[in-house]
Protein backbone atom coordinates (compact mmCIF):
# COMPACT_ATOMS: atom_id res chain seq x y z
CA UNK A 1 0.00 0.00 0.00
CA UNK A 2 1.68 3.42 -1.17
CA UNK A 3 1.86 6.28 1.28
CA UNK A 4 -0.70 7.91 -0.95
CA UNK A 5 -3.21 5.00 -0.46
CA UNK A 6 -2.95 5.02 3.25
CA UNK A 7 -3.49 8.65 3.25
CA UNK A 8 -6.43 8.30 1.73
CA UNK A 9 -7.64 5.20 3.41
CA UNK A 10 -7.19 7.24 6.50
CA UNK A 11 -9.36 10.02 4.69
CA UNK A 12 -12.11 7.48 4.10
CA UNK A 13 -11.47 5.91 7.93
CA UNK A 14 -10.53 2.67 6.91
CA UNK A 15 -9.40 0.27 9.93
CA UNK A 16 -7.06 -1.41 7.23
CA UNK A 17 -5.44 1.73 5.99
CA UNK A 18 -4.76 2.81 9.82
CA UNK A 19 -3.29 -0.76 10.56
CA UNK A 20 -1.11 -0.12 7.51
CA UNK A 21 -0.04 3.48 8.67
CA UNK A 22 1.09 2.05 12.06
CA UNK A 23 2.88 -0.49 10.50
CA UNK A 24 5.01 2.15 7.81
CA UNK A 25 5.51 4.01 11.71
CA UNK A 26 6.90 1.22 13.23
CA UNK A 27 9.03 0.23 10.52
CA UNK A 28 9.88 3.81 9.52
CA UNK A 29 9.55 3.22 5.77
CA UNK A 30 9.50 5.92 3.51
CA UNK A 31 6.69 8.86 3.83
CA UNK A 32 6.10 7.87 7.65
CA UNK A 33 6.70 11.32 8.66
CA UNK A 34 4.60 12.62 6.21
CA UNK A 35 1.64 10.11 7.46
CA UNK A 36 2.11 11.46 10.93
CA UNK A 37 2.94 15.03 9.88
CA UNK A 38 -0.77 14.70 8.57
CA UNK A 39 -1.97 13.53 11.68
CA UNK A 40 -0.71 15.66 13.99
CA UNK A 41 -2.70 18.17 12.32
CA UNK A 42 -5.86 16.20 13.63
CA UNK A 43 -5.02 15.77 16.99
CA UNK A 44 -7.18 17.23 19.75
CA UNK A 45 -10.22 17.35 18.48
CA UNK A 46 -12.42 14.55 19.63
CA UNK A 47 -11.22 15.45 23.13
CA UNK A 48 -9.03 12.19 23.24
CA UNK A 49 -7.41 11.25 26.41
CA UNK A 50 -5.01 9.08 26.90
CA UNK A 51 -4.21 6.54 29.63
CA UNK A 52 -0.82 4.50 29.92
CA UNK A 53 -0.99 1.00 32.30
CA UNK A 54 1.83 -0.29 33.47
CA UNK A 55 2.79 -2.72 35.96
CA UNK A 56 4.57 -6.17 36.52
CA UNK A 57 3.82 -9.13 34.25
CA UNK A 58 0.84 -10.90 35.19
CA UNK A 59 -0.55 -8.03 37.24
CA UNK A 60 -3.69 -8.25 34.87
CA UNK A 61 -3.30 -4.79 33.07
CA UNK A 62 -4.85 -6.54 29.70
CA UNK A 63 -7.89 -7.90 31.63
CA UNK A 64 -8.06 -4.01 33.07
CA UNK A 65 -7.95 -2.87 29.93
CA UNK A 66 -10.50 -4.83 28.84
CA UNK A 67 -13.11 -4.09 31.70
CA UNK A 68 -11.83 -0.23 31.02
CA UNK A 69 -12.63 -0.77 27.75
CA UNK A 70 -15.90 -2.04 28.09
CA UNK A 71 -16.34 0.78 30.37
CA UNK A 72 -15.42 3.28 27.97
CA UNK A 73 -17.99 1.82 25.44
CA UNK A 74 -20.80 1.83 27.79
CA UNK A 75 -20.00 5.76 27.88
CA UNK A 76 -20.40 5.86 23.87
CA UNK A 77 -16.46 6.56 23.66
CA UNK A 78 -14.64 4.59 20.86
CA UNK A 79 -11.35 3.29 22.48
CA UNK A 80 -7.58 2.59 20.31
CA UNK A 81 -5.49 0.11 22.68
CA UNK A 82 -1.27 -0.25 21.63
CA UNK A 83 -0.50 -2.68 23.74
CA UNK A 84 3.30 -3.42 24.13
CA UNK A 85 4.87 -6.86 24.62
CA UNK A 86 8.79 -7.75 24.96
CA UNK A 87 10.47 -8.72 22.01
CA UNK A 88 13.27 -11.89 22.60
CA UNK A 89 16.77 -10.04 22.67
CA UNK A 90 18.45 -13.39 21.51
CA UNK A 91 16.08 -14.24 18.37
CA UNK A 92 14.44 -11.13 17.89
CA UNK A 93 10.57 -12.76 18.05
CA UNK A 94 7.89 -11.65 19.97
CA UNK A 95 4.76 -13.68 21.38
CA UNK A 96 2.09 -10.92 21.09
CA UNK A 97 -0.71 -12.10 23.62
CA UNK A 98 -2.55 -9.74 25.23
CA UNK A 99 -5.66 -9.81 22.74
CA UNK A 100 -6.57 -12.77 24.43
CA UNK A 101 -7.66 -11.06 27.53
CA UNK A 102 -9.62 -8.53 25.32
CA UNK A 103 -11.81 -11.05 23.17
CA UNK A 104 -15.11 -9.81 24.06
CA UNK A 105 -14.13 -6.47 22.61
CA UNK A 106 -12.61 -8.12 19.81
CA UNK A 107 -15.50 -7.34 17.59
CA UNK A 108 -16.82 -4.03 18.23
CA UNK A 109 -15.61 -1.45 15.38
CA UNK A 110 -15.62 1.19 17.80
CA UNK A 111 -12.40 -0.26 18.80
CA UNK A 112 -9.07 -0.99 17.68
CA UNK A 113 -5.94 -2.94 19.26
CA UNK A 114 -2.67 -3.11 18.21
CA UNK A 115 -0.15 -5.09 19.69
CA UNK A 116 3.40 -4.27 19.32
CA UNK A 117 6.56 -5.67 19.72
CA UNK A 118 9.83 -3.64 21.97
CA UNK A 119 11.77 -4.72 18.97
CA UNK A 120 15.05 -3.24 21.01
CA UNK A 121 14.94 0.06 20.06
CA UNK A 122 17.27 2.32 20.62
CA UNK A 123 15.36 4.38 23.44
CA UNK A 124 13.20 5.40 20.33
CA UNK A 125 10.34 2.80 21.52
CA UNK A 126 8.71 5.66 23.39
CA UNK A 127 8.49 7.80 20.97
CA UNK A 128 6.95 5.03 17.93
CA UNK A 129 4.24 4.29 20.50
CA UNK A 130 3.42 7.76 20.92
CA UNK A 131 3.04 7.97 17.29
CA UNK A 132 1.18 5.16 17.18
CA UNK A 133 -1.26 6.46 19.73
CA UNK A 134 -1.20 9.57 17.39
CA UNK A 135 -1.98 7.64 14.69
CA UNK A 136 -5.51 6.31 16.34
CA UNK A 137 -6.21 9.77 17.96
CA UNK A 138 -5.66 11.33 14.52
CA UNK A 139 -8.58 8.79 13.21
CA UNK A 140 -11.10 9.78 15.52
CA UNK A 141 -10.34 7.19 18.53
CA UNK A 142 -11.30 9.29 21.87
CA UNK A 143 -9.57 7.21 24.33
CA UNK A 144 -6.01 5.45 23.89
CA UNK A 145 -4.90 3.11 26.36
CA UNK A 146 -1.08 2.43 26.15
CA UNK A 147 -0.68 -0.98 27.78
CA UNK A 148 2.91 -1.84 29.05
CA UNK A 149 4.98 -4.09 31.08
CA UNK A 150 6.84 -2.38 33.26
CA UNK A 151 9.81 -3.45 33.94
CA UNK A 152 11.86 -1.15 32.96
CA UNK A 153 13.30 2.44 32.26
CA UNK A 154 11.87 2.02 28.33
CA UNK A 155 9.02 0.82 29.66
CA UNK A 156 8.75 4.06 32.03
CA UNK A 157 8.91 6.15 29.11
CA UNK A 158 6.38 4.60 27.23
CA UNK A 159 3.75 5.23 30.27
CA UNK A 160 4.92 8.47 30.45
CA UNK A 161 3.83 9.52 27.14
CA UNK A 162 0.15 9.29 28.22
CA UNK A 163 -1.54 11.99 29.83
CA UNK A 164 -2.51 9.73 33.11
CA UNK A 165 -0.11 6.54 34.27
CA UNK A 166 -2.06 3.69 36.06
CA UNK A 167 0.26 1.60 37.85
CA UNK A 168 -1.14 -2.03 38.31
CA UNK A 169 -0.06 -4.20 41.51
CA UNK A 170 -0.99 -7.16 42.74
CA UNK A 171 -0.92 -8.77 46.38
CA UNK A 172 2.22 -11.16 44.90
CA UNK A 173 3.82 -8.38 43.73
CA UNK A 174 6.08 -7.96 46.89
CA UNK A 175 6.36 -6.31 50.24
CA UNK A 176 6.19 -2.94 51.63
CA UNK A 177 9.89 -2.83 50.55
CA UNK A 178 9.30 -3.00 46.84
CA UNK A 179 7.00 -0.11 47.25
CA UNK A 180 9.69 1.89 48.51
CA UNK A 181 12.06 1.05 45.85
CA UNK A 182 12.86 3.88 43.17
CA UNK A 183 11.10 4.18 39.36
CA UNK A 184 8.14 2.28 38.86
CA UNK A 185 6.51 3.48 41.80
CA UNK A 186 7.20 6.90 41.24
CA UNK A 187 5.78 7.52 38.12
CA UNK A 188 2.29 7.00 38.60
CA UNK A 189 -0.62 9.01 39.34
CA UNK A 190 -2.87 6.21 40.19
CA UNK A 191 -1.96 2.84 41.67
CA UNK A 192 -4.29 0.03 41.15
CA UNK A 193 -4.28 -3.21 43.53
CA UNK A 194 -5.28 -5.93 41.51
CA UNK A 195 -6.51 -9.15 42.05
CA UNK A 196 -8.08 -7.50 45.52
CA UNK A 197 -9.70 -10.69 46.56
CA UNK A 198 -6.61 -12.11 47.43
CA UNK A 199 -4.63 -12.34 50.55
CA UNK A 200 -2.33 -9.52 50.81
CA UNK A 201 -4.23 -6.85 49.23
CA UNK A 202 -5.22 -4.82 52.08
CA UNK A 203 -1.63 -4.86 53.37
CA UNK A 204 -0.09 -3.66 50.03
CA UNK A 205 -2.68 -0.97 49.50
CA UNK A 206 -2.03 0.29 52.95
CA UNK A 207 1.45 -0.12 52.02
CA UNK A 208 1.35 1.81 48.70
CA UNK A 209 -0.48 4.35 50.85
CA UNK A 210 2.33 5.02 53.20
CA UNK A 211 4.88 5.01 50.57
CA UNK A 212 3.12 7.48 48.95
CA UNK A 213 2.70 9.28 52.53
CA UNK A 214 6.62 8.78 53.06
CA UNK A 215 7.49 10.61 49.78
CA UNK A 216 5.07 13.61 50.34
CA UNK A 217 6.31 13.67 54.01
CA UNK A 218 2.81 13.58 55.71
CA UNK A 219 3.23 9.74 56.08
CA UNK A 220 1.58 9.38 59.17
CA UNK A 221 -1.71 12.25 58.55
CA UNK A 222 -3.92 9.45 58.56
CA UNK A 223 -3.27 7.67 61.67
CA UNK A 224 -5.64 9.97 63.79
CA UNK A 225 -4.29 10.92 67.79
CA UNK A 226 -5.41 8.44 70.53
CA UNK A 227 -9.00 9.19 71.82
CA UNK A 228 -9.61 10.64 68.97
CA UNK A 229 -11.76 10.94 66.55
CA UNK A 230 -10.62 8.46 63.36
CA UNK A 231 -9.79 10.75 60.50
CA UNK A 232 -10.08 8.92 57.24
CA UNK A 233 -9.86 11.80 54.45
CA UNK A 234 -10.80 12.17 51.08
CA UNK A 235 -7.80 10.78 49.37
CA UNK A 236 -8.84 7.42 48.75
CA UNK A 237 -11.28 9.35 46.05
CA UNK A 238 -8.01 10.54 44.38
CA UNK A 239 -6.84 14.01 44.99
CA UNK A 240 -8.19 16.88 47.37
CA UNK A 241 -9.97 19.78 45.43
CA UNK A 242 -8.51 22.10 48.38
CA UNK A 243 -4.91 21.48 47.40
CA UNK A 244 -3.34 22.15 44.28
CA UNK A 245 -1.31 18.69 44.27
CA UNK A 246 -2.54 15.81 42.85
CA UNK A 247 -2.59 13.02 45.49
CA UNK A 248 -1.93 9.68 43.61
CA UNK A 249 -5.20 7.33 44.99
CA UNK A 250 -4.56 3.85 45.71
CA UNK A 251 -7.26 2.03 44.45
CA UNK A 252 -8.58 -1.75 44.41
CA UNK A 253 -9.67 -3.89 41.83
CA UNK A 254 -10.63 -7.65 40.78
CA UNK A 255 -10.62 -7.05 36.99
CA UNK A 256 -12.04 -10.27 36.28
CA UNK A 257 -15.17 -9.81 37.97
CA UNK A 258 -15.10 -6.02 37.20
CA UNK A 259 -15.09 -4.87 40.75
CA UNK A 260 -13.91 -1.22 41.46
CA UNK A 261 -12.83 -0.49 37.56
CA UNK A 262 -16.40 2.11 38.07
CA UNK A 263 -13.89 3.71 40.90
CA UNK A 264 -10.97 3.68 38.30
CA UNK A 265 -12.74 5.11 35.48
CA UNK A 266 -13.97 8.00 38.05
CA UNK A 267 -10.50 8.10 39.13
CA UNK A 268 -9.50 8.75 36.02
CA UNK A 269 -11.90 11.37 35.06
CA UNK A 270 -10.80 13.20 37.98
CA UNK A 271 -7.27 13.24 37.12
CA UNK A 272 -7.78 14.13 33.49
CA UNK A 273 -10.33 17.68 35.49
CA UNK A 274 -7.06 17.94 37.66
CA UNK A 275 -4.58 18.41 35.37
CA UNK A 276 -7.33 21.06 33.14
CA UNK A 277 -8.17 22.66 36.28
CA UNK A 278 -4.21 23.29 37.02
CA UNK A 279 -3.07 24.01 33.84
CA UNK A 280 -0.71 20.91 33.53
CA UNK A 281 -2.65 19.02 30.71
CA UNK A 282 -1.25 22.75 28.41
CA UNK A 283 2.24 22.24 30.32
CA UNK A 284 2.83 18.69 29.64
CA UNK A 285 1.42 18.88 26.21
CA UNK A 286 3.94 21.67 25.45
CA UNK A 287 6.66 19.23 27.20
CA UNK A 288 5.92 16.42 25.31
CA UNK A 289 5.72 18.08 22.22
CA UNK A 290 9.55 19.77 23.08
CA UNK A 291 10.38 16.35 23.53
CA UNK A 292 9.18 14.71 20.51
CA UNK A 293 10.65 17.32 17.98
CA UNK A 294 14.24 16.31 19.64
CA UNK A 295 13.42 12.81 19.48
CA UNK A 296 12.54 13.09 15.64
CA UNK A 297 15.74 15.13 14.99
CA UNK A 298 17.48 13.09 16.99
CA UNK A 299 16.41 9.88 14.71
CA UNK A 300 16.71 12.37 11.84
CA UNK A 301 20.73 12.85 12.42
CA UNK A 302 20.81 9.21 13.33
CA UNK A 303 19.84 8.38 10.01
CA UNK A 304 21.41 11.16 7.99
CA UNK A 305 24.69 9.93 9.79
CA UNK A 306 24.04 6.58 9.33
CA UNK A 307 22.79 7.29 5.13
CA UNK A 308 24.37 10.35 4.02
CA UNK A 309 27.61 10.52 5.47
CA UNK A 310 30.67 7.97 5.23
CA UNK A 311 30.48 7.42 9.06
CA UNK A 312 29.95 3.62 9.41
CA UNK A 313 32.67 2.77 6.45
CA UNK A 314 35.07 5.19 8.59
CA UNK A 315 34.21 2.80 11.54
CA UNK A 316 35.05 -0.54 9.77
CA UNK A 317 38.26 1.32 8.98
CA UNK A 318 39.34 1.98 12.29
CA UNK A 319 37.50 -0.83 13.95
CA UNK A 320 40.84 -2.98 13.97
CA UNK A 321 43.03 -0.34 15.36
CA UNK A 322 40.50 -0.26 18.37
CA UNK A 323 40.20 -3.71 18.60
CA UNK A 324 44.53 -3.86 18.86
CA UNK A 325 44.16 -1.47 21.74
CA UNK A 326 46.19 1.17 19.49
CA UNK A 327 43.30 3.64 19.60
CA UNK A 328 40.16 4.15 22.16
CA UNK A 329 36.69 4.44 20.58
CA UNK A 330 36.60 7.78 21.91
CA UNK A 331 39.46 8.96 19.49
CA UNK A 332 38.21 7.43 16.93
CA UNK A 333 34.23 8.34 17.41
CA UNK A 334 35.74 11.98 17.65
CA UNK A 335 37.71 11.77 14.76
CA UNK A 336 34.68 10.61 12.78
CA UNK A 337 32.88 13.36 14.09
CA UNK A 338 35.24 15.76 12.84
CA UNK A 339 35.50 14.56 9.57
CA UNK A 340 31.43 14.94 9.55
CA UNK A 341 31.37 18.14 11.08
CA UNK A 342 34.02 19.80 8.13
CA UNK A 343 32.16 17.92 5.27
CA UNK A 344 35.02 15.24 4.71
CA UNK A 345 32.90 12.42 5.13
CA UNK A 346 29.82 13.54 3.61
CA UNK B 1 18.67 -0.39 13.27
CA UNK B 2 18.90 3.50 12.53
CA UNK B 3 18.86 4.22 8.59
CA UNK B 4 19.25 1.29 6.55
CA UNK B 5 16.08 0.09 6.30
CA UNK B 6 15.35 -2.47 8.79
CA UNK B 7 14.37 -6.12 8.05
CA UNK B 8 11.23 -6.17 10.34
CA UNK B 9 10.32 -9.24 11.55
CA UNK B 10 7.37 -11.64 9.65
CA UNK B 11 3.84 -11.08 11.61
CA UNK B 12 2.02 -13.64 12.02
CA UNK B 13 -1.56 -14.26 13.48
CA UNK B 14 -1.79 -17.56 15.06
CA UNK B 15 -5.64 -18.77 16.19
CA UNK B 16 -7.60 -21.35 16.92
CA UNK B 17 -11.11 -21.47 16.00
CA UNK B 18 -14.16 -23.48 16.22
CA UNK B 19 -15.16 -25.15 18.62
CA UNK B 20 -12.64 -27.48 20.22
CA UNK B 21 -10.44 -26.85 23.06
CA UNK B 22 -6.79 -28.49 21.73
CA UNK B 23 -4.92 -25.73 22.22
CA UNK B 24 -1.33 -27.69 22.71
CA UNK B 25 -0.30 -27.49 18.95
CA UNK B 26 -1.16 -24.16 18.42
CA UNK B 27 0.89 -22.84 21.16
CA UNK B 28 3.95 -25.30 20.05
CA UNK B 29 3.24 -23.39 16.80
CA UNK B 30 3.42 -20.01 18.09
CA UNK B 31 6.68 -20.54 20.01
CA UNK B 32 8.35 -22.16 17.22
CA UNK B 33 7.56 -19.07 15.12
CA UNK B 34 8.65 -16.57 18.06
CA UNK B 35 11.71 -18.37 18.50
CA UNK B 36 12.37 -18.25 14.85
CA UNK B 37 12.41 -14.17 14.97
CA UNK B 38 9.05 -13.92 14.12
CA UNK B 39 6.12 -11.76 15.81
CA UNK B 40 3.44 -13.64 16.51
CA UNK B 41 0.13 -12.23 18.11
CA UNK B 42 -1.75 -15.25 19.81
CA UNK B 43 -5.62 -15.08 20.34
CA UNK B 44 -5.82 -18.08 22.11
CA UNK B 45 -9.05 -20.37 21.77
CA UNK B 46 -12.24 -20.37 20.34
CA UNK B 47 -12.18 -18.04 17.58
CA UNK B 48 -14.87 -16.85 15.11
CA UNK B 49 -13.57 -16.26 11.58
CA UNK B 50 -14.82 -12.72 12.33
CA UNK B 51 -12.85 -12.19 15.51
CA UNK B 52 -9.79 -13.89 13.41
CA UNK B 53 -10.05 -11.83 10.19
CA UNK B 54 -10.54 -8.61 12.69
CA UNK B 55 -7.25 -9.08 14.85
CA UNK B 56 -5.37 -9.92 11.62
CA UNK B 57 -6.88 -6.69 9.87
CA UNK B 58 -6.26 -4.33 12.67
CA UNK B 59 -2.24 -6.07 13.67
CA UNK B 60 -1.27 -6.01 9.81
CA UNK B 61 -0.02 -9.41 9.63
CA UNK B 62 1.29 -11.11 6.58
CA UNK B 63 0.47 -14.63 7.79
CA UNK B 64 -2.90 -16.15 9.59
CA UNK B 65 -2.12 -19.53 11.09
CA UNK B 66 -5.09 -21.37 11.80
CA UNK B 67 -5.17 -24.50 14.39
CA UNK B 68 -8.60 -26.86 13.30
CA UNK B 69 -9.01 -29.89 15.04
CA UNK B 70 -12.66 -30.37 15.10
CA UNK B 71 -12.99 -31.37 11.24
CA UNK B 72 -14.34 -27.63 10.41
CA UNK B 73 -11.87 -26.82 8.36
CA UNK B 74 -13.51 -27.07 4.93
CA UNK B 75 -15.98 -23.68 6.49
CA UNK B 76 -13.65 -22.08 8.71
CA UNK B 77 -10.01 -21.80 6.59
CA UNK B 78 -12.21 -20.24 3.39
CA UNK B 79 -14.23 -18.28 5.90
CA UNK B 80 -11.31 -16.64 7.15
CA UNK B 81 -9.70 -16.30 3.70
CA UNK B 82 -12.98 -14.59 2.38
CA UNK B 83 -13.18 -12.27 5.31
CA UNK B 84 -9.34 -10.82 4.19
CA UNK B 85 -10.02 -10.58 0.63
CA UNK B 86 -13.35 -8.68 1.58
CA UNK B 87 -11.39 -5.98 3.85
CA UNK B 88 -8.76 -5.92 0.75
CA UNK B 89 -6.54 -8.13 2.31
CA UNK B 90 -5.94 -10.34 -0.20
CA UNK B 91 -2.26 -10.70 0.28
CA UNK B 92 -2.23 -12.41 3.65
CA UNK B 93 -1.24 -15.97 3.78
CA UNK B 94 -3.77 -18.05 5.08
CA UNK B 95 -2.32 -21.31 6.11
CA UNK B 96 -2.19 -23.25 9.28
CA UNK B 97 -2.45 -27.26 10.58
CA UNK B 98 -4.69 -30.32 12.08
CA UNK B 99 -6.14 -32.90 11.56
CA UNK B 100 -7.09 -32.70 7.64
CA UNK B 101 -7.21 -35.22 5.19
CA UNK B 102 -5.45 -34.83 1.99
CA UNK B 103 -8.57 -34.18 -0.20
CA UNK B 104 -9.57 -31.97 2.02
CA UNK B 105 -6.24 -30.30 1.75
CA UNK B 106 -6.12 -30.06 -2.43
CA UNK B 107 -9.85 -28.40 -2.22
CA UNK B 108 -8.51 -25.93 0.29
CA UNK B 109 -5.53 -25.07 -1.57
CA UNK B 110 -7.68 -24.20 -4.81
CA UNK B 111 -9.56 -22.17 -2.30
CA UNK B 112 -6.67 -20.13 -2.05
CA UNK B 113 -5.70 -21.76 1.21
CA UNK B 114 -1.76 -22.18 1.50
CA UNK B 115 -0.04 -25.03 2.62
CA UNK B 116 -1.73 -27.61 5.66
CA UNK B 117 0.46 -29.16 8.13
CA UNK B 118 -0.59 -32.14 9.59
CA UNK B 119 0.37 -33.39 13.58
CA UNK B 120 3.70 -34.62 14.26
CA UNK B 121 5.15 -32.04 11.59
CA UNK B 122 8.79 -30.60 12.54
CA UNK B 123 8.00 -27.01 13.27
CA UNK B 124 10.98 -25.93 11.42
CA UNK B 125 9.06 -27.08 8.20
CA UNK B 126 6.67 -24.67 8.89
CA UNK B 127 9.24 -22.11 10.05
CA UNK B 128 10.90 -22.66 6.72
CA UNK B 129 7.43 -22.50 4.80
CA UNK B 130 6.68 -18.74 5.95
CA UNK B 131 10.21 -17.73 5.32
CA UNK B 132 10.37 -18.18 2.16
CA UNK B 133 6.87 -17.62 0.80
CA UNK B 134 7.59 -13.79 3.16
CA UNK B 135 10.90 -13.84 1.14
CA UNK B 136 8.52 -14.02 -1.96
CA UNK B 137 5.68 -12.00 -1.15
CA UNK B 138 6.45 -9.46 1.64
CA UNK B 139 7.73 -6.33 0.07
CA UNK B 140 10.31 -4.96 3.25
Amino acid sequence: MSVERILEGLARREPAALARAITLVENQRDGFERVLSHAHGLLGRSGARRIGITGPPGAGKSTLTEALIQRFRAQGLSVGVVAVDPTSPFTGGALLGDRIRMESVSLDPQVFIRSMATRGAHGGLATTTEEVADLLEAFGFQRIIVETVGVGQTELDIARTAETTVLVLVPESGDGIQTLKAGVMEIADLYVVNKSDRAGADKLRQEVEVMLGIRRGNAFRHVAPHHAQPTRSDRRTGGSQQSDSWEPPVLATVASTGAGVDELAAALDRHHAYLEASGQLGERRRRRLADRTRAVLERGVRRWLVEATRAEELLRQRLDEVADGLRSPYDVAAEILDQVKTGVVK
Amino acid sequence: MPGSPLKRPIRVLVAKPGLDGHDRGAKVVAAALRDAGMEVIYTGLHQTPEMIAQAAIQEDVDVVGLSILSGAHLTLFPRVKQLLVEAGRDDVLVTGGGIIPPEDIDALRKQGIGRLFGPGTPTAELVKYIEEWAAEHVSA
